[in-house]
């Protein structure tokens, strides 16, 4: 190991040979599973709705990856059959997630499909649930002294209620709703769908 | 899906036939590794001395400088202050954050007010200036140290990397500023923005073209083991970081898997080079005496390289991709077995046959405790990786002790080391308060336990209580509470630690009383 030139080189080769087997490859394969025909795109204020998701950093406790029952019961818990690679079609950055502080949310609209319900629980999650240690969005919300016209108010317990006036969802809330709201993937998986089976059990013949 | 099998076997075969290569090369001397070749690091005179800057102050030998080591250590010095000095802010603002995130966890209403503090920002700001502010920058410090020595050359072009280094924190403080006001690429490890991005990749040329101009430069035929890791990681870096952050071509899944791609090689071919490197470097240094198989350090690296650029899509196990590239992940996980135990081999040894350094050199304590835990971390990681216990702690706070336990207890604290190696030497001065040192080594090394442990127990009751189709998922949340709140309390003193880094380091980089100073001009 006297010379730059070959390491270099040699480090390099072994280097694109992994990006051939991580990246280029699968890549290939995943681009000719189409999006199923149960996937919708998604809506002009859901994508600004993604956009806060993503901005808030929700992936670092919510994942959208539901595993298979051969694997855990994520099925059982209500979020939804194993997710496939064609679910993710129309999303730009991935929300993956590695991390499950909080539930799985790929079919969270599906789940609970309640504008309201998600509101609150933004504006205050310990609202609902006393264990919960999800963050409270406030600046999500502003107070106001009545609710105008085609102001969302926000109807919470008199105990996270302020004590006078009314909690009004901003812009950038309703958009986080209706992007929860999207999703729902409980559309059927097509036969040839692609997805990690490592844990299938083997078929007894 | 059989193309795809095919691939499968086609990369294990490829990597178990380099390694049957290599192994056939370094048999019959195919790749000329003398073991002379591992004294390449000490000067004439060097060998068998212990190197210890503080001892020397301590003894009053300060008349031990190496000449022309002096003379290299003078023209890097400048270029490495100015990474260290930046590279320390980051670290503390990086931990500050991390304290606030895990705070943040129990006590989920405070400082909820304003979106920058949220936690989904908080914790992103901690990730991107630890490995970007802190580990990237010292790590780059690091090579500009080492390289010239094992070169016995000076740095060609030192100006450039101050250029770089200016440019590189600027970037760095702008990536911290949008994702705090919330203009973020949204994908783990890549959450600068990638126009911000490219200005770091910008400023990386400028550190990589005097490197590699020192190289071609140097004055000895052997390329030193350290030399091999930096130098691979000053190529492999790049490559990763531009692939990545190139916009608008990736989307859906495929983006997950360059997304675990790029983020387990940040780990695999950047910052585990520079603490390998680091550690393979000063060890023998300070001891003394080389590493204690020069030619199994080949299968440390060639090992890590093989095996290590292939393992990113373990973080996707179970998940919506192909089961072959999951499966070929776990396997080149399990094989990081090789490599890491070569590495140990050389390194472990060597202390452990010379323990009595470690009371001599604070520096090696830290440096060598570091080495120990890229051990445990790969040990650690590679088990990890099987599907029967990535079921468990997938999707759990274990996965962070994980990631703690390698960048942090083995990257961190060897440049912990490396630092306060060079610093004396950079500097031509002691340490003012060498109870600091100790004071910064057992704080970090005491919060990290507590991190690590509560972190580590936390996350698999949490992964048991998910598992658990009877149990509601209120107790896979409630179950970690006590352990969140510990990993406060570690990380809290970790913090604390690094503050005593910060005062160790602007107290020697600020000038005393002049009798305290020792020229560092060589003697005419």
């Amino acid at each position: 190991m006297n010379r730059y030139l070959p390491l270099s080189i040699l480090a390099l080769a072994i280097l694109a040979f992994a990006t051939l087997l991580l990246v280029i490859a699968p890549g290939i394969q995943i681009s000719r599973h189409a999006a199923p025909p149960g996937l919708k795109p998604y809506t002009e204020q859901e994508l600004r709705g993604r956009d806060v998701y993503v901005s808030l950093g929700c992936v670092y406790c919510h994942s959208q990856q539901p595993r298979s029952p051969d694997q855990a019961p994520d099925g059982v818990r209500g979020w939804g059959r194993p997710a496939i690679a064609a679910d993710y079609t129309y999303d730009a950055p991935h929300q993956l997630g590695t991390m499950r502080t909080g539930p799985d949310l790929l079919n969270v609209g599906a789940r609970l499909p309640s504008r309201d319900w998600h509101l609150a629980h933004l504006y205050q999650p310990r609202a609902i649930f006393d264990w919960s240690i999800m963050p409270s969005y406030p600046f999500l919300f502003q107070r106001k002294d009545s609710a105008g016209p085609e102001d969302v108010a926000v109807s919470m317990p008199a105990a996270f209620a302020p004590e006078s006036g009314v909690i009004v969802a901003k812009q950038d809330a309703l958009d986080l709703v209706a992007y929860l709201l999207s999703l729902d993937r409980t559309y059927p998986a097509p036969a040839n769908a692609l997805r990690d089976d490592g844990y299938s059990q083997p078929v007894e013949p | 899906m059989m193309v795809m099998g095919l691939l499968l076997a086609l990369s294990f075969v490829v990597s178990l036939l380099a390694l049957a290569f290599l192994i056939w090369a370094i048999s019959n001397r195919q790749i000329a590794l003398d073991e002379q070749a591992a004294k390449v690091i000490f000067s004439a005179g060097e060998e068998g001395k212990l190197d210890s800057p503080d001892k020397e102050f301590a003894d009053d030998r300060r008349h031990y400088f190496d000449i022309a080591a002096s003379g290299i250590d003078r023209i890097s010095g400048r270029p490495v202050a100015v990474l260290l000095i930046a590279a320390t802010f980051w670290l503390v603002l990086g931990s500050v954050f991390g304290v606030i995130a895990s705070l943040k966890l129990h006590w989920p209403d405070w400082l909820s007010a304003y979106a920058p503090l949220t936690f989904g920002r908080v914790r992103t700001l901690h990730l991107n200036l630890v490995i970007y502010g802190w580990l990237s920058q010292m790590g780059i410090a690091s090579m500009i140290w080492i390289l010239p020595r094992i070169f016995r050359t000076p740095l060609r072009s030192p100006q450039l990397t101050v250029v770089g280094a200016i440019i590189w924190n600027i970037a760095v403080a702008l990536g911290a500023l949008a994702i705090a006001r919330g203009w973020t690429d949204g994908e783990e490890w890549l959450e600068i923005p990638w126009q911000l991005d490219m200005l770091l990749a910008f400023a990386g040329v400028f550190f990589i073209v005097p490197l590699i101009r020192t190289t071609s430069a140097r004055e000895v035929h052997h390329i030193y083991v350290s030399g091999w890791y930096f130098l691979a990681g000053i190529l492999w870096f790049p490559c990763l970081f531009v692939i990545a952050n190139l916009p608008v071509i990736h989307s859906g899944v495929e983006e997950a898997t360059v997304n675990w791609w790029f983020a387990h090689n940040v780990l695999g071919l950047w910052l585990t080079p520079i603490g390998v490197g680091t550690a393979y470097y000063f060890i023998p240094k300070i001891i003394g005496k080389p590493v204690y198989s020069y030619s199994v350090s080949l299968l440390g690296f060639w090992g890590l390289a093989l095996f290590y650029s292939q393992v990113g899509i373990h973080h996707l196990i179970g998940g919506p991709v192909p089961t072959w590239v999951v499966t070929l992940s776990v396997v080149h996980s399990v094989m990081m077995f090789i490599p890491v135990i070569a590495v140990a081999i050389n390194q472990h040894v060597l202390v452990g046959r010379n323990l009595w350094a470690l009371k001599e050199s604070l520096p090696l304590r830290f440096i060598s405790f570091g080495a120990v835990m890229y051990t445990m971390a790969s040990f650690q990681g590679s088990i990890e990786a099987l599907r029967s216990v990535n079921t468990v702690v997938h999707f759990t706070h274990y996965t962070v002790g994980h990631a703690h336990l390698g960048a942090y207890a083995f990257v961190s604290i060897v440049m912990f080391g490396a630092a306060y190696h060079m610093l004396p030497r950079m500097t031509g001065r002691a340490f003012q308060w060498p109870a600091l040192i100790n004071a910064h080594f057992w704080l970090i090394v005491v919060g990290f336990a507590i991190y690590f442990f509560s972190l580590s127990i936390g996350g698999v009751l949490q992964g048991l209580a998910m598992l658990d189709a009877t149990r509601p998922f209120s107790e896979s949340v409630t179950v970690t509470l006590p352990y969140l709140e510990a990993r406060s309390l570690g990380g809290t003193l970790m913090t604390l630690g690094h503050i005593i880094f910060a005062i160790n380091v602007a107290s020697i980089l600020v000038p005393r009383r002049v009798s305290a100073i020792v020229s560092m001009e060589p003697a005419e």
